[in-house]
């Protein structure tokens, strides 16, 4: 049995570049999304979900937890619901599933596009993508 | 700066990567699903009026609940398995069997969610 020499490099050697940066960030930004909806169900549930809601309306709260999600819901206490402490988890959300949704499409559309004017546009529209719908986002949030 | 690959697109539908392939591809058509929905969503709310009322029609359509419901189910599940053995590449051995474990965690639930949504559609 022949041994191999192992070919990874330490992150110190390899550089970080921005595209190693946004393969990092794709993981993480999921992590972080995990533990968001995870926050969200969970305050579902102490606000008393449980006897309120069925899990249509939880799950719609837990993947974005603003109080628009659950204005259909007859709920004892409507206010809890749209909390500062909530509308800044909406918020965190949003813009972490913006980027990261966003940069997947670059990811895919490279696939797809290789001429070198194809991608510029691709990155342009990226970004203006990304800031658009994350003020508009936001202001939706706050808003309503 | 152009990328030729020679291959054509014959020869890569008949490509058989099997189960990670499969991943792979539905990954990417959830996350596609998943980016077009939730623009739309926040447009139609941001817009209101006919134009958020016609938006808000099309993804309160049955069929297209039972589309992004597994758009959002198998990418939540399947990035949680490319995160885990990304982090501990120590892990990708094991790929094949996450895999199973995988649609093994997907199907009841994407089945019971089908099932809700459309016995609710049906009234």
């Amino acid at each position: 049995m022949t041994t191999t020499k192992p070919r990874t490099l330490p992150l110190s050697k390899r550089g970080l570049n921005f595209e190693m940066f946004m393969w990092l960030f794709t993981r993480l930004s999921a992590l972080a999304m995990y533990a968001l909806i995870l926050f969200a169900i969970i305050g579902a549930l102490v606000m008393g979900a449980r006897y309120q809601m069925n899990l249509a309306d939880v799950l719609r709260w837990g993947f974005m937890p603003n109080s628009g999600h659950v204005q259909s819901v007859p709920l004892e206490n409507p206010d809890a619901w749209a909390t500062l402490l909530w509308r800044l988890t909406a918020s965190a959300l949003l813009l972490v599933a913006t980027a990261h949704g966003v940069h997947g499409l670059v990811v895919i559309a490279d696939d797809y596009i290789v001429s070198r004017r194809g991608r510029l546009t691709v990155r342009w529209l990226s970004i203006v993508m990304i800031i658009s719908m994350s003020v508009i986002g936001v202001y939706v949030l706050w808003t309503s | 700066m152009s990328l030729k690959r020679n291959v054509s697109l014959a020869a890569g539908l008949r490509y058989r990567g099997q189960g990670p392939m499969l991943t792979f591809v539905l990954h990417r058509i959830g996350g596609l699903g998943m980016a077009i929905f939730v623009t739309m969503h926040i447009l139609a709310s941001f817009l209101g009026g006919d134009i958020g009322k016609s938006l808000n029609d099309i993804y309160q359509n049955w069929l297209f609940q039972i589309f992004i419901f597994f758009c959002a189910l198998f990418h939540a599940i399947n990035g949680l398995r490319i995160t885990l053995v990304d982090l501990f590449p120590k892990l990708l051995v094991h790929q094949r069997e996450a895999i199973w474990v995988e649609w093994a965690v997907f199907l009841p639930i994407y089945a019971i969610a089908v099932f809700v949504i459309i016995s609710t559609a049906g009234g």
